[in-house]
């Protein structure tokens, strides 16, 4: 038995400890927006947020997560309403397939709120998702435009 | 949620008819509810207004164009939906979509043709008929309306989906006359639009059906949950022919979760469990014992030396011949010759491989990814033994796919698996490590290039030996020829308007030795054009290099009699900027090829750095005839030069006692962010005919930037991947 909280909300789920948080979200809590792509901690497709961290969860067992942090998936990140990164994604129309999206929207998003203003270059370094439909150049307009957005709204 | 809550202008869920399904969760608070695809029941089809197959518009205006191909992320959904939109006038703002479903097309007699989608044909192969049925429905619609006013159709015109008689003042919309329109018989001829007066086609819109994909609430074939569904795991035997021997499904049927360990056919055994966790658990500790025969024998290094004996082996299957090569190069004063390598590829899409089912001893359901949905719904019939007519396939969005869902291999096991537990619904899902083992790979090759060069340092003959294993041998044998593989010659062909060579030699040989190892093969995106590509423009490099000259200035002489290839060269190369000197340390590499009906050039401007290469910006050039969607071309063109790049830079599967070595990402590297060139698209569409986009431009990325690696530090890197090379300058 783990107790978590998910985007805002207590729950508990029965399972073993060594479930990775991704299968408990997916599985067990029902939030399929959280991928699976690689299951190693490659990829970044399970991306989701562990106070505010973006955090693989396909590689993190649900014992290591307490009660007290709190996770958020993509479902809880635009909740009330879209986040400035989804809404600069669907701006400069980012998305192929769209399976890695959500996991970089996750890493995105995690990085901009540690570090308002990125250079190029830790964009480069930091986002180190894999997307195979190659979205990386607007990928990298993106967290740009983003980042600006999020930086006038706060002036 | 479904999948198409959030497109644009999405209508009324009445007009369909959908399964609202509740899954089962662990808190009551996080229940889920969710539809998955809408699929047109014969009585919901009465119920919608529909004008024709592909067109159907509701009494609030809203529309949906059905799209019959799949998409994977290729953008062709949206570029179908603006070619019937264009026709048809209406307003795109509420233009939606919908999936069609092959069991429908196969009971409305193929209304909707040709549902597979490969070979960069979705929107080349059926713009004609689209076009037309976008066409169909305008007629119909302003004869609906015109007959309700009593005047003549003539007298009508139409904007945004507004029909008007300016005589008399009246204007109506086509919601309200959709439901009239659809008793009128379609016109027997339509005047199509000359794409220069196109106002929605051709133009950069915005995809269709990109909300869901940024909120996590689009369903994809991984994330289906049904009441009372299990997840089942399935493993092969990973040496491909090899048999299944023996499992001990005792050792784990006890273990949490595990509801059934399942013999699914002579080479897979399946664990199946309630959760995926739970059943790769179960699997992972399963005893399994294969047999795995002869093929356990064979490794890269085998294979190699049979391919290497098929460079120089007596073959009489030619791809392309121009007088007597062979003898003008054995009497040849100057030789070239040099030998490449390109290895096997998966196509590691992110999402991997899946299917869910419903099996009954009436009826069988699945709910999955394809890009052959027709192929699926066969092959859903011949695993699940029951009649065509009692099987129903609901095609989904696929989380990238490349070429690897063009076999239903994966349809057919979970099928299999899914007959052994009657009406429940069965979620197959691979793991990563099942998907790169089980790919259906890119194919294995070698090449020897030789040319015979005269004084002035002219090509007199070329032969290119080609030696490696054919993709249609395993996957289509019915079109091989008598002597090979039709699509060993791709971008070679002497002419033609899919894959011709843009050289002229005056003697030339193009010729090809088969040999299949049993590694199942695959057609990768862009196929056959990816070796041919490096191949032949890189030792066209090696020529120019050889005789001392310019390599644009080389290529311009050869290619004098292939106008619309040179044309993209040079646009590539007037992009680059090749008549003027690179930066300080920045070397340049230019490659032209035609593939899949378009012309594509590329250059690329690289540096290296103590052996560390660093791509820094490649321009693209594209002839694709015509133009539906710029900036999706755009991301079509960036996305397979990172795909290209990922196989030159790093993707090798290699062959270890018969089994493919690499299981996941972390021994299967591909190109990230860090890695990303700037890319620069330039789009020339010349008119005419009509190209593919989503795989031609892969192949010019590799020979490009291998060329200006050779113009950087001298190495002439003739077997990939890169990663195996050290660049370190002396
Ligand atoms: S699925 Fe977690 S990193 Fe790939
Ligand atoms: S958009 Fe398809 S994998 Fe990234």
């Amino acid at each position: 038995m783990a107790r978590l909280n998910i985007n805002g909300k207590f729950l508990d789920v029965d399972v073993e400890e060594d479930t990775p948080l991704l299968w408990v979200i997916r599985d067990h809590v029902g939030l399929t927006g959280t991928k699976y792509g690689c299951g190693v901690g490659q990829c970044g497709a399970c991306t989701l947020h562990v106070d505010g961290v973006a955090t693989r969860s396909c590689a993190l067992p649900v014992s290591a997560v307490t009660a007290d942090q709190k996770i958020v998936t993509i479902e809880g990140l635009g909740a009330d309403k879209p986040h400035p990164v989804q809404e600069v994604w669907a701006e400069l129309d980012v998305a192929q397939c769209g399976y890695c999206q959500v996991g970089m929207i996750m890493a995105v998003s995690s990085l901009l709120a540690q570090n308002a203003k990125p250079s190029e270059d830790d964009i480069r370094s930091e986002i180190s998702n894999i997307c195979r439909c190659g979205t990386y150049p607007r990928v990298l307009a993106g967290v740009q435009l983003a980042a600006q957005r999020m930086a006038a709204n706060k002036g | 949620m479904n999948t198409k809550t959030l497109s644009r202008g999405d209508v009324a869920p009445s007009s369909v008819s959908r399964r609202s399904f509740l899954a089962g969760a662990a808190a009551a608070s996080f229940v889920l509810g969710f539809t998955i695809p809408p699929r047109m029941s014969a009585a919901a089809q009465e119920a919608t207004a529909e004008v024709n197959a592909w067109v159907v518009i509701h009494p609030d205006d809203s529309i949906q164009i059905r799209i019959a191909r799949a998409e994977m992320g290729q953008g062709s959904l949206t570029g179908l939906a603006q070619l019937v939109a264009e026709e048809l006038e209406c307003d795109w703002s509420k233009v939606g979509f919908d999936l069609v479903s092959p069991h429908e097309n196969l009971k409305r007699g193929k209304v909707w043709r040709d549902m597979s989608t490969g070979g960069s044909r979705a929107i080349r192969g059926s713009q004609e008929y689209v076009r037309t049925a976008g066409a169909a429905a305008r007629s119909m619609l302003v004869q609906a309306a015109a007959q309700g006013w009593g005047v003549k159709p003539e007298e009508c015109t139409v904007a945004k989906g507004v029909i008007t008689h300016a005589a008399s003042k009246r204007s109506t919309t086509y919601g309200a006359v959709a439901a009239a329109a659809n008793k009128i018989a379609p016109p027997a001829q339509v005047q199509l639009k000359d794409p220069r007066t196109w106002t929605i086609a051709g133009q950069p819109l915005k995809r269709l059906d990109t909300r869901d994909k940024l909120n996590g609430s689009l369903v994809y074939g991984m994330d289906i949950r049904l009441p009372g569904m299990l997840v089942a795991i399935p493993k092969a035997c990973p040496v491909h022919g090899g048999k299944l021997k023996s499992f001990d499904a005792a050792a784990v049927s006890k273990m949490h979760g595990v509801k059934h360990v399942l013999r699914v056919d002579d080479e897979t055994v399946a664990v199946v469990a309630d959760t995926f966790w739970r059943a790769k658990t179960a699997l992972d500790a399963l005893p399994v014992v294969w047999d795995e025969g002869d093929n356990a024998k064979v490794s890269s290094e085998t294979i190699a030396a049979k391919l290497r004996d098929g460079l120089s082996a007596e073959t009489n299957f030619v791809g392309n011949k121009t007088g007597d090569a062979k003898v003008v190069l054995a009497k040849a004063s100057r030789v070239i010759e040099a030998d490449y390598s390109f290895p096997y590829q998966n196509h590691a899409p992110m999402e991997v491989m899946s299917a869910t089912i419903r099996w009954t001893p009436e009826r069988c359901e699945m709910w999955g990814p394809t890009q052959v949905a027709e192929a699926a719904l066969e092959a859903v019939a011949a695993a699940s033994g029951l009649p065509i007519e009692s099987c129903v396939v609901h095609p989904m969005r696929i989380g990238g796919s490349f070429g690897r869902r063009l076999v239903t291999d994966y349809v057919r096991i979970a099928v299999l698996i899914a007959k052994q537990i009657p009406d429940v619904p069965v979620k197959m899902m691979w793991t990563r490590e099942e998907d790169m083992v089980q790919g259906r790979f890119h194919p294995v090759t070698q090449c020897r290039m030789r040319a015979a060069l005269d004084q002035a340092g002219n090509v007199e003959a070329l032969h290119m030996r080609i030696s490696g294993q054919s993709i249609m041998a395993y996957m289509r044998p019915s079109v091989m020829t008598a002597n090979g593989d039709p699509i060993a010659f791709q971008g070679l062909m002497p002419g033609g308007a899919e894959m011709a060579i843009g050289y002229t030699f005056p003697n030339l040989l193009i010729d090809h030795a088969m040999y299949n190892p049993h590694v199942r093969p695959g057609a990768w995106r862009g196929v056959n054009l990816n070796q041919n590509a490096v191949y032949l423009e890189c030792f066209v490099d090696e020529l120019a290099h050889a005789t001392g000259q310019d390599p644009l200035a080389f290529r311009r002489k050869l290619m004098a009699n292939h106008p619309k290839h040179l044309a993209v060269l040079e646009a590539a190369a007037k992009g680059i900027g090749w008549d003027s000197k690179p930066p300080a340390g920045v070397y340049r590499g230019l490659a032209q090829v035609m593939g899949f009906g378009s012309y594509v050039a590329a250059a690329a401007e690289v540096s290296v750095t103590k052996g560390r290469l660093r791509i820094h910006r490649i321009v693209a050039a594209t002839d694709p005839g015509h133009v539906v969607n710029p900036q999706q071309i755009e991301a079509q063109i960036a996305g397979s030069f990172v795909y290209g790049l990922s196989a030159m830079l790093y993707g090798e599967c290699t062959v270890k006692d018969g089994r493919i070595e690499q299981e996941n990402f972390d021994s299967y590297n591909v190109m990230r962010l860090d890695e990303m060139p700037e890319v620069k698209v330039i789009t020339v569409p010349s008119g005419g005919f009509w190209g593919g986009v989503g795989e031609p431009t892969i192949a010019v990325a590799a020979p490009a930037v291998l060329n200006a690696v050779f113009a950087a530090t001298g190495k002439r890197v003739r077997n990939l991947p890169l990663k195996n090379i050290d660049l370190g300058t002396s």
